[in-house]
């Protein structure tokens, strides 16, 4: 008799995510973690969503995960990014403030039922067979649970610079799980390093917020998670402030003492988010980079400026800051520093995040060379519901690079591995116009129904909306004289004759709201349905065109690679693609032409040849 | 493990000699066992070949292309024997009689170079093409396929929509960092270049020209002189002529090459408004739809009641009852051949300006289609404000570069190239 069907270890944002979602399976659950008043802490800077990665909080919410109703109990400021732009790539951003992040997550993790919080130190994996049997805790306690799945984040051989100095460990002040490290390198597991770093923290107090430009929250009164009724908290502002020559000055005389330019980080560290030496270092003609000031919370003075991740020494910390505007008298409360630490290649995981070495192991978040809460927290569902689901014979909800952006990211990892820390961009999903973060609940609430791991709450809320959809659909069917329009002064030719509200609202100046004169329900109910329902008809020609791509796409996804698929035997390929399609293992024709380096005369090659081979089987 | 093939590799039996092409893991050992020992690789050798039961069956010469660096990738033998039928017959049969080697299907060969990535798609698409050019024409475009020429540009197109997509993602995804929040001004000069690049192509004749030849129509009322014409154009006596008028009913279609320039010579029913029996009208209309078709038409019939942009043709220049047009481009006695050989000349620039020109790589009807739907994306691009839609339209011209040079390969797609191919080729 197995104590738990799945033990989770880590409380981050994998941890939590991965432990609820198996709980709301109904697998008996443990979720581990050394300090459980530590589970719900944002580690990192206060932002949660964004470019991308607000895609990922949406869908996270609508499979009922917890990131999304935590961030808005803290979020204290509401940006939506792109708003300019089509809004399939608008990015929802709150800034949270830490503590009340932290108290919904544990409110959230403590009401879960079927979930039991264990503190301990995870020391070691029980194996039986080279599977998972359980798990052995530092004080000798044994847990015994077919799935295990890991979420340590940074904890995996961490290491922290700043300037010359160097720490042990993942965060600041926490241990490093370095037995379980040592048992995993035993399993002879590809690894690889990368690095991240972090900002100096300001404190709020003395910075001149009077001589630097507001960025206040939106007016709009959108939230993170669909289940949210409103803002809780007063919003803040955050300001945006400038480095200048000076600072560059500053950290181009100091450039040997930082870890990443004296050669003792050679990880790779992510394109996107350069530390600012890096900036000066690649960037030297720019005469400053925007920095924003993001207040960390209601009640602590500290402010993240977000754009300044460094891991030169303190003194030099200090100069640059100072050096910028609003900044004159600022005290750094904590120096930035960088973080370099060990990755699991994901192309050793399937799709489930299951390590195939290891069965009933899976990897979540950072472990798996990804960066930020949002990933981290995507993932921690995915082996979740996957473990869960394969413990209790049901199948977790169907996602794939057509509906979501979580199988965009899972698949980007399990087929291409990582060369950087992994963020979601909205450029990574082909299929984007489709993949609204205002359309998650529409494209993944019914998966997660099926599945099994939405709550009662959400479940009602679900219902309840649906059930005007039809209603509304068919106000976009409506027919309307383009003479109405013109006389109404709307931008249209008087002469456009008759079209269905559908049809206009594709037209560029004339939103939905506009036709409110001749369509007799009140477009102000029910906005944020009606608001979805517009976007479709506005993107439909382009999703209408897209259609033909997705049948071949899942006729290729339809041609299986079994595991045992002899890559090296296929004519044609040259050793490199063969080391790569051997180290993704892709499971099927489609994954395989996504593998990196496979060029299109390889991909008929291996059609050809798994035809034949299945034809043989 | 994959088959060995073998087939017929040059022209139809007889002629002087006869190459058959084995390809495959079994070539090496296949020839062994036809001459009895080793032979170096890439050089010509001479050898006896001997069946089964040592009967000789020919002299021939061989050679010897160890995989993969050969045209199919595999293992490939060519035995260049004596080029009559029995001899030819005699050597397939003894290789049909080997274990694990078979007579090749249609394409096969260049299907396996195809999968074993010795060429690409539209290279696979040009070798088709060379193995059936009649002209010299189709086989220099045929050789500019072949030869990489139209996946180089391909290539280079898809970097240049690459580099374009890459600002407008930089825009969508970065638009919090100062610098990449807007689409720099190069980006719509960058995409109009792109797309009049593609509009050239678009535009430019296509290789069926070459296959299908530049049609001339013969045109005019009954007994004009079209068909004496036509056959003074095609050198032969394929249709039918008399001095009854109304003898060409129906509408006979020559193909030829006149200074290596493919024609299609079309010689009609002729034109008139009585009402002849009904084989005649069927006949007329016939010549209508084939007027409507025509890239050229040459008007024999009373000045200006032929089609606009017909040439004027004053026939039977030598006849007792000559009446000259006073605008005719040409007066011609078929009879006599005057005026013929300078109405040919004429056609043959005509026709070649509406021929792919030599040098330049020609598109067939796949490649024109897709490389049109790149082009309709790229266009949508610049019709868009949104970045978000213009970054879904230049995905768009993408994926149909990717379809070009055969990323989004179906089965249905590869058998229907494959099929076009000859056996052995």
């Amino acid at each position: 008799m197995h104590d738990f069907d799945v033990l989770v270890i880590g409380g981050g944002h994998a941890g939590v995510e991965a432990a609820c979602g198996a709980a709301r399976m109904g697998a008996r659950t443990g979720l581990v973690s050394f300090d459980l008043n530590a589970i719900g802490a944002m580690s990192c800077n206060p932002a949660i969503g964004g470019l991308g990665k607000g895609h990922l909080v949406r869908e996270v919410d609508a499979l009922d995960g917890v990131l999304g109703r935590a961030a808005d109990a803290g979020a204290i400021h509401y940006r939506m990014l792109n708003r300019s732009k089509g809004s399939a790539v608008w990015g929802p951003r709150v800034q949270a403030d830490r503590k009340l992040f932290k108290a919904e997550v544990q409110r959230i993790v403590h009401a879960q039922g079927s979930l039991a919080l264990i503190e301990g130190e995870a020391a070691a994996l029980s194996l039986k067979r080279g599977a998972v049997a359980g798990l052995e805790l530092a004080d000798g306690t044994l847990y015994r649970a077919p799935r295990v799945i890991l979420c340590t984040g940074t904890f995996l051989g961490g290491s922290l610079f700043r300037g010359e100095e160097r720490f042990e460990g993942g965060r600041i002040g926490e241990n490093s799980a370095q037995r379980l490290a040592a048992q995993l390198r035993e399993a002879k597991l590809p690894m690889a390093r990368l690095k991240t770093g972090t900002p100096p923290r300001i404190d709020g107090r003395t910075i001149d917020w009077a001589a630097l430009p507001e960025q206040p929250s939106d007016d709009e009164q959108w939230t993170m998670s669909a289940l949210t009724p409103g803002r809780v908290n007063p919003q803040v502002f955050c300001a945006i402030t400038r480095t200048t020559e000076a600072s560059h000055a500053a950290i181009r005389a100091n450039l040997h003492r930082s870890p990443l330019f004296s050669g003792a980080i050679d990880a790779a560290g992510p394109r996107y988010c350069p530390s600012i030496e890096d900036k000066i270092h690649r960037f030297g003609d720019r005469d400053g980079h925007q920095v924003f000031l993001e207040p960390e919370g209601l009640c602590t003075h500290l402010v993240y400026p977000n754009g300044i991740s460094t891991s030169l020494p303190v003194d030099v910390q200090h100069e640059m800051v100072r050096a910028m505007p609003g900044l004159a008298a600022a005290v750094i409360v904590e120096p930035g520093y960088a973080v370099e630490y060990d990755h699991i290649d994901p192309r050793a995981l399937t799709p489930d995040l299951q390590l195939r070495a290891i069965p009933g192991l899976y990897c979540a978040g950072q472990i798996n060379g990804t960066t930020g809460y949002e990933e981290a927290a995507a993932q921690g569902l995915v082996a979740g519901l996957s473990a869960a689901a394969e413990e209790l014979g049901a199948a977790p909800p169907a996602l794939d690079r057509a509906n979501s952006y979580i199988a965009v990211m899972i698949d980007d990892l399990t087929l291409q591995g990582v060369s950087e820390p992994y963020r979601m961009l909205t450029s990574r999903a082909e299929y984007r116009l489709r993949l609204r973060a205002n359309n998650a609940s529409t494209r993944l609430t019914p998966l997660g129904l099926d599945a099994g791991c939405i709550g009662t709450a959400r479940t009602e809320w679900f219902e309840a909306r649906e059930a005007s959809r039809d209603e509304l659909t068919a106000i976009f069917d409506r027919k309307l004289h383009s003479k109405l329009l013109a006389d109404a002064d709307l931008p249209v030719r008087r002469d456009g004759g008759e079209k269905s509200v559908s049809e206009w609202v594709r037209h560029d100046g004339i939103a939905l709201a506009d036709l409110q004169p001749w369509i007799d329900e009140d477009l102000t109910q029910n906005a944020e349905m009606l608001a979805e329902l517009a976007e479709d008809a506005a993107y439909a020609p382009y999703l209408a065109r897209q259609e033909a791509e997705l049948r071949d796409l899942r006729a290729s996804e339809g041609l299986g690679l079994s595991h045992d698929f002899p890559f090296s035997e296929v004519p044609g390929l040259s050793s490199e693609m063969i080391e790569r399609l051997t180290s993704a293992k892709p499971p099927t024709l489609a994954a395989a032409g996504r593998v990196p380096g496979i060029t299109p005369a390889a991909l008929s090659a291996l059609l050809v040849y798994a035809r034949r081979w299945q034809a043989a089987a | 493990m994959t088959d060995t093939i073998f087939a017929i590799s040059s022209g139809a039996p007889p002629a002087a000699i006869g190459i058959i092409r084995i390809s495959g893991p079994l070539a090496g050992s296949v020839l062994e066992h036809l001459s009895g020992r080793d032979f170096e690789p890439r050089r010509a050798s001479l050898t006896t070949l001997k069946n089964s039961r040592g009967l000789p069956l020919d002299s021939a010469l061989v050679l010897w292309f160890p995989g993969p660096e050969t045209a199919t990738g595999e293992d490939l033998v060519e035995l260049h024997c004596h080029g009559g039928r029995a001899v030819l017959s005699a050597v397939c049969e003894a290789l049909a009689a080997l274990r694990g080697l078979r007579a090749a299907e249609a394409g096969e060969f260049t299907r396996r170079a195809f999968a074993n990535g010795r060429i690409d798609l539209a290279e696979a698409e040009g070798l088709g093409d060379l193995l059936s050019a009649e002209t010299e024409l189709q086989r220099a475009a045929a050789m500019q396929m072949a030869g990489g020429i139209f996946s180089a540009q391909v290539d280079e197109w898809r970097s240049e929509v690459l580099r374009l997509s890459a600002q407008v993602e930089a825009a969508l995804d970065f638009s919090d960092e100062d610098d990449v929040s807007e689409l720099p001004p190069q980006f719509a000069q960058g995409l109009i270049a792109l797309s009049t690049q593609l509009e050239d192509w678009c535009s430019r004749p296509r290789v069926e020209k070459l296959g299908e030849g530049f049609r001339v129509v013969l045109a005019g009322p009954p007994n004009s002189g079209k068909s004496t014409l036509f056959n003074a154009l095609i050198e032969s006596e394929a249709a039918i002529t008399s001095d009854i008028a109304g003898t060409t009913r129906d509408v006979i279609e020559r193909n030829v090459a006149i200074e290596s320039i493919p024609f299609s010579f079309v010689d009609t029913a002729g034109l008139h408004d009585g009402s002849g029996d009904q084989i005649e009208r069927i006949g007329i209309e016939r010549a209508q739809v084939e007027l409507a078709r025509a890239d050229l038409v040459l008007w024999l019939g009373p000045e200006g009641r032929g089609p606009d942009d017909a040439w004027e043709i004053a026939a039977r220049a030598d006849a007792d009852d000559f009446t000259p047009k006073s605008k005719a481009q040409f007066a011609v006695s078929a009879s006599t051949g005057v005026g013929v050989q300078e109405l040919k000349l004429a056609l043959v620039e005509k026709g070649r300006d509406a021929m792919p020109r030599p040098g330049e790589a020609a598109l067939n009807a796949r490649q024109h289609a897709l490389l049109s739907d790149a082009l309709d994306a790229l266009l949508g691009a610049q019709k868009v404000s949104d970045p978000l839609l213009c970054g879904e339209e230049l995905r768009r011209a993408r994926a149909a570069f990717d379809r070009l040079i055969g990323k989004a390969t179906t089965e249905d797609m590869l058998d229907a190239l494959f099929g076009r191919f000859c056996i052995g080729k």
